[in-house]
């Protein structure tokens, strides 16, 4: 494991919070404890035998009232991983569909004695709405234009991989920050933890105020990314490529989009992350995704299950009854 | 109708027209207050009620709610209403409007707005003469801004030319889209749906030049920023025939309130900045703003239960309306007579209705108000049909005592604490 500069408090002090509904409100040593706790799964998810018992007979439900694929799989492999009985629902083919309350949903889901509820969902705040319904952990995987902690923590745990101190490191956050949970998440993991941050987005999809939020706005995507150590490039949803926000896809690429010749712009060793999934050719050139020396994409998406296994783990200890946890 | 008794009120503090407070007695007939004054007395056969030292007030005319919900109105010390044409089915035909209008008496009486546009479409004109005449006291575009400037302006001609007041809710709407908030850091920091201040300012400077244009009275139902303010008092200086209300959501809070994702925080226009809302106390203070109004919408848990965003905006208000207004006499930026015409006065004459002053031959709508009594605000216990307030578990003070319509004493729900 590798040893951190933060320390934290024993036990459940570590950690004290019933859920994980964001990154606002956790402490920098919180994160860093998070952080630590991951590596141990990081070594374990190396392994051919990639299998330890800690969550077994616990029920995790993963509730995705938005679609993912990624942020699923991740999350149902955790909960595998660590022995849990994971189970899938799906907005598409549920009764969500028929017309049922969100907050009926989460009595239905708390009736089942889950004892941590994994959420997504397209409105901003509808995790806490039910996390202060339900009576096991819930983690947000997603709300809205709100939050995606576990990403947040995931892209911290890669940087750190990455061999880089968080403080000082000058990392450029750029896309459709407007709309991106990511955005908001990663600014304030990453601010807390230190780090000097830029955003840059057309003015369209800047949101309004984000300089409160401890963050240089920037327009030019050529002065952003001057001697930034990280690239943060975030996904420009499809719907918002056809003149509402943006005027075409390939006007955008030639302003934001990630190629050889901007990252030349950046600190020689700078290190390109996307959250996934990528539209190579419009934020991202394959060219520069597909770098194997610069670029983190895939160490993301490894750092992912660590991540969501320790959340599972530090949240359910209590549960559990873990020493010093329950 | 029943014929009632005379009614005196004695012992109360009368709340003269010009804003005076008056130790006296308060003589009703047929329905009609015929005299007051220090030296009326109860005659034979009338009913007296002491008001014990109380503040004797007209009954608060509340300018644009969504509901009929008597015993919110009631309990709030209101007596008349207008009511918003987004009913369902819409107040778009005289039918309509005329069974509305009828829905509250005798002891609330309830003036219907017209819808201005079939089913509120924003569209084709509806039967605005023919509503009028068939009891409506305005013209509304309900909860939404009429996008199409061609026609708003027609709407405004038929409006000057029937001499029904136009209530316009002015939210550009292209620019509002789905918005749920107001730009600026709390939206960002929640990832809230915004949309910028100046969507209302938009709305509003089309909206006064439609005015001048026409000649239509412009009542701008909810002015909650700085530069619609700014617009109003302008054109007020220009002689445009415009008058503005907000309701206390604005002057009491901003949208940090918006912090913990409360779906009662949720309304139409959103919340705004701390800055605009000191901008709405400073309007009420210099005459700006005409009138404050509950809004009151009663929302079920079935649309406020939900996900910020997917819920649906409205307040419970008609029992703070009194309350929260006093505040505003209490922190002395208006006077307990100015604070009537707000909620009395103004609103009655903007519907051109014979009420909200105490004088002799208006109607005999009057509310005994305990100005300073202390009662919490509770959801769980509203006279209101829904609980949606943001003002939960708040400490208020003020309370009405008695309420009486038309000379007839109302019952009220007694259920808040106090």
């Amino acid at each position: 494991m590798r040893s951190s500069a933060t320390s934290y408090p024993e036990g459940s002090a570590a950690f004290p919070h019933r859920g994980l509904v964001g990154i606002a409100g956790l402490a920098p040593h919180e994160i860093m404890f998070l952080l630590d706790e991951a590596e141990q799964w990081v070594d374990l998810n190396r392994h051919a035998q990639k299998h330890r018992d800690l969550l077994s007979g616990l029920t995790i439900i993963n509730a995705f009232f938005e679609n993912s694929t990624r942020t699923l799989l991740s999350f149902e492999i955790a909960g595998k991983r660590l022995g849990a009985d994971v189970v899938n629902m799906h907005a598409a083919t549920s009764s969500v569909k028929k017309g049922e309350t969100l907050l009926d949903t989460a009595a239905t889901l708390n009736a089942m004695h889950a004892d941590a509820i994994v959420i997504r969902h397209a409105s901003s705040g509808a995790v806490q709405l039910i996390g202060d319904k339900v009576d096991c952990p819930v983690l947000n995987a997603g709300d809205g234009q709100h939050e995606h902690p576990t990403q947040a923590l995931l892209d911290a745990l890669t940087i750190r991989h990455a061999k880089r101190a968080f403080n000082g490191l000058r990392v450029v956050i750029c896309g459709d920050i407007l709309h991106s949970r990511v955005a908001r998440s990663n600014i304030l993991s990453l601010s807390s933890l230190g780090a000097d941050i830029r955003v840059c987005a057309p003015p369209a999809l800047m949101p309004v105020g984000i300089e409160a939020m401890n963050v240089a706005p920037f327009h030019n995507f050529d002065a952003a990314i001057a001697g930034a150590d990280v690239v943060m490039m975030l996904r420009l949803q499809n719907e918002r490529m056809q003149g509402d926000f943006i005027p075409s896809p390939r006007e955008y690429r030639h302003l934001y989009g990630l190629t050889l010749d901007r990252l030349s712009l950046a600190s020689p060793d700078a290190l390109v992350m996307h959250p996934g999934p990528m539209n190579r050719g419009i934020e991202i050139d394959s060219n520069v995704a597909d770098m194997v020396e610069r670029s983190l994409i895939t160490l993301q998406v490894e750092m992912g299950v660590a991540i969501r296994m320790a959340c599972l783990d530090v949240l359910t200890r209590r549960a559990r009854g873990v020493e010093g946890w329950a | 109708m029943s014929k009632t008794a005379p009614l005196t009120i004695t012992g109360g503090k009368l709340l003269r027209p010009d804003g005076t407070l008056e130790a006296g007695t308060l003589r009703c007939a047929d329905g009609r207050i015929v005299a007051l004054g220090a030296d009326v007395t109860p005659q034979d056969g009338d009913t007296v009620h002491d008001a014990g030292g109380l503040i004797v007030a007209p009954g608060l005319v509340d300018l644009g709610a969504y509901a009929v919900d008597k015993p919110a109105f009631h309990f709030g010390g209101i007596t008349r209403a207008a009511l918003m044409p987004d009913q369902t089915p819409p107040l778009d035909v005289p039918s309509r409007v005329r069974y509305v209008a009828l829905s509250g008496k005798p002891d609330f009486w309830v003036h219907p707005l017209a819808a201005a546009t079939r089913g509120l479409e924003g569209s084709a004109l509806a039967e605005l003469g023919l509503m009028r005449d068939a009891g409506a006291r305005g013209i509304a575009t309900g909860r939404r801004w009429i996008a199409d400037s061609g026609t708003m302006l027609r709407v405004m001609q038929y409006a000057a030319m029937l001499d029904l007041v136009v209530f316009v809710h002015a939210q550009d709407s292209n620019l509002m889209g789905s918005a749920v908030a107001t730009a600026g850091e709390m939206a960002t920091r929640l990832g809230l749906p915004a949309a910028p201040a100046e969507a209302e300012a938009l709305a509003i400077s089309r909206d006064l030049l439609l005015a001048e244009m026409t000649g239509a009275r412009l009542h701008l139902r909810k002015v909650t920023t700085a530069r619609g303010l700014d617009l109003v008092r302008a054109a007020k200086d220009k002689g445009i025939k415009v008058t503005a209300g907000v309701s206390p959501a604005y002057f009491m809070l901003s949208d940090l309130a918006l912090a913990e994702y409360r779906s009662f925080m949720h309304l139409s226009p959103p919340l705004r900045s701390e800055a605009d809302r000191k901008a709405v106390i400073a309007a009420i203070a210099d005459g700006t703003i005409d009138a404050i109004a509950s809004g009151h919408d009663p929302r079920g848990s079935e649309d406020k239960r939900l996900p910020f965003a997917d819920s649906a905006p409205g307040m419970a208000g008609a029992e703070t309306l009194l309350p929260l207004t006093m505040n505003l006499v209490r922190d002395e930026v208006i006077t307990l007579g100015r604070a009537f015409e707000l909620l009395a006065g103004n609103p009655a004459r903007v519907l051109g209705v014979e009420a909200g002053r105490l004088e002799p031959g208006a109607e005999a709508d009057i509310a005994i108000i305990d100005r300073d009594r202390p009662w919490i605000v509770d959801s769980d216990q509203m006279a209101a049909s829904a609980g949606n307030t943001p003002f939960d578990k708040q400490p208020v003070q003020g309370r009405v005592a008695a309420l009486f319509k038309g000379g007839a004493r109302v019952g009220q729900k007694k259920t808040a604490t106090t």
